[in-house]
């Protein structure tokens, strides 16, 4: 395995909440005014600290959904209903509230502006929101990276930013997104056609990068293994839950 | 810092002792690795112990499982939050795998099928405090899980213990494994929150 980045020490900063966007029933994105933010790759996450009036505080690591574009940092938060955190950041928090926030996080799961291969991105569920901060890195680098989506999503209605993935997709040459609706009949899930048809052949050695819980990604990793994908250019990061 | 966000805090968990800063309970077994899981068939698995002099000492899996195994309780800590009580597991101990072994290493480098490493300082392995383990809840511990047979270092956060081990190299200094090199904490003590590089 490659080596990554060696960052330096994290602190924990304060954030304010400067605008949000709901992107489906379950999740909202954040955008955060993070002051003397160093930048973040596509892919990274952060922790994010709550602190109740008596003292009580709760941390969690988030996937960044943007790119660096030398403003804000943007935050796509799925709802665990039993979580006690993701309500509040979806409920509660208001515009020109704070919060702490420590990152990025990770320098492994990233993309990098400067890799040349083609590259397959599969999501399930809210795995996506790592996959699109490398869709947004490439678009506001003008990339030419070939760059494919296969996004597993119980309903159109669950899928997260897809207003803007289908106009990405119509004015950035080279990317292409696939959705496979798990809860929509014919209900699908990733499988070895879909990947052979909507992927890239192993061939081509395309950096993989397998974003969801962990029954997706274990499921889609093995596909792509199987598939004859080298396992050193497949990535995966597994979304346990985080409430 | 003082940040405090009024209306938090009405769903929090209960207080659980045994839980570091910063950490929460979980009943499920969450998976976290950088790849693709590994399926590393009996017949071609082996551990390696390779001294800092270049001295090797090697088990295959039936030499392995004929080791003087034990069964422990743990309570383990991801770095990504979660913790897990009262885990049980059936292992052999470091000190028993280390016993023959002839060193004054003073760190580790444990490495896995896959290319993954980490690093442990040696003293962090013996004393009763380090197993591979090979079976979970007494079973045989699932590929996802780190099967055939994983680290178990409870007292550091877990990604220490690593998954699909098949060595450890014995070091006369530091160096960073896997996720070290990329900003997590050398050591990774969860009761200090050690959680990354500076911590």
């Amino acid at each position: 395995m490659a080596r990554a980045a060696l960052p330096g020490r994290l602190t924990w900063r304060a954030a304010t909440l400067v605008g949000e966007r709901r992107e489906t029933p379950s999740a909202r994105t954040l955008v955060l005014d993070v002051p003397d933010w160093p930048g973040h790759l596509a892919g990274q996450h952060v922790d994010v600290r709550l602190t109740a009036p008596d003292g009580y505080s709760a941390q969690r690591s988030y996937s960044i959904a943007s790119a660096w574009d030398d403003k804000t940092v943007e935050l796509t938060i799925q709802r665990v209903e039993d979580g006690e955190v993701s309500p509040y950041l979806i409920d509660d928090l208001q515009v020109g509230d704070q919060l702490e926030l420590r990152g990025p996080v990770g320098g492994w799961f990233v993309w990098r502006e400067k890799q040349t291969a083609p590259v397959l991105l599969l999501a399930g569920g809210s795995g996506v929101v790592p996959l699109m901060a490398m869709i947004r890195a490439r678009g506001t680098a003008k990339g030419k990276q070939p760059f494919r989506l296969i996004y597993s999503v119980r309903t159109p209605e669950d899928a997260c930013y897809a207003q803007e993935l289908s106009r990405r997709v119509r004015d950035e040459p080279g990317l292409d997104v696939h959705f496979v609706y798990t809860r929509v009949s014919p209900r699908k899930r990733i499988d070895v056609a879909t990947i052979n048809s909507y992927g890239w052949p192993a061939d081509f050695t395309p950096d993989c990068y397998v974003c969801g819980p962990t029954t997706f990604v274990e499921a889609a990793a093995d596909i792509l293994v199987a598939l004859g994908h080298d396992p050193k250019r497949i990535r995966t990061e597994r979304f346990g839950g985080t409430s | 810092m003082g940040i405090i966000s009024r209306g938090f805090g009405g769903r929090r968990r209960e207080s659980v002792p045994g839980l570091p800063p910063g950490q929460y309970l979980t009943h499920d077994f969450p998976v976290l690795s950088a790849g693709p899981t590994p399926r590393i068939p009996l017949d071609r698995w082996s551990f390696t112990v390779a001294t800092e002099t270049g001295e090797k000492k090697k088990w295959n899996w039936q030499e392995f499982t004929a080791l003087e195994s034990e069964d422990v309780t743990v309570d383990i800590h991801c770095v990504t939050k979660w913790s897990k009580l009262g885990t049980t597991w059936r292992g052999v101990a470091l000190d028993t795998l280390l016993a023959d072994v002839e060193t004054a290493a003073d760190y580790t480098m444990v490495h896995s099928f896959g290319g993954y490493t980490t690093n442990v300082p040696m003293e962090d392995l013996l004393d009763g405090k380090a197993w591979i383990a090979y079976k979970f809840d007494g079973e045989d511990l699932e590929p996802e899980h780190g099967g055939p047979a994983r680290m178990l270092i409870p007292h550091l956060y877990f990604w220490k213990s690593a998954k699909w081990v098949n060595g450890l190299t014995l070091m006369n200094d530091d160096e960073p494994g896997f996720w070290e090199a990329a900003g997590y904490h050398m050591y990774g003590d969860p009761w200090l929150e050690q959680r990354y590089q500076g911590d």
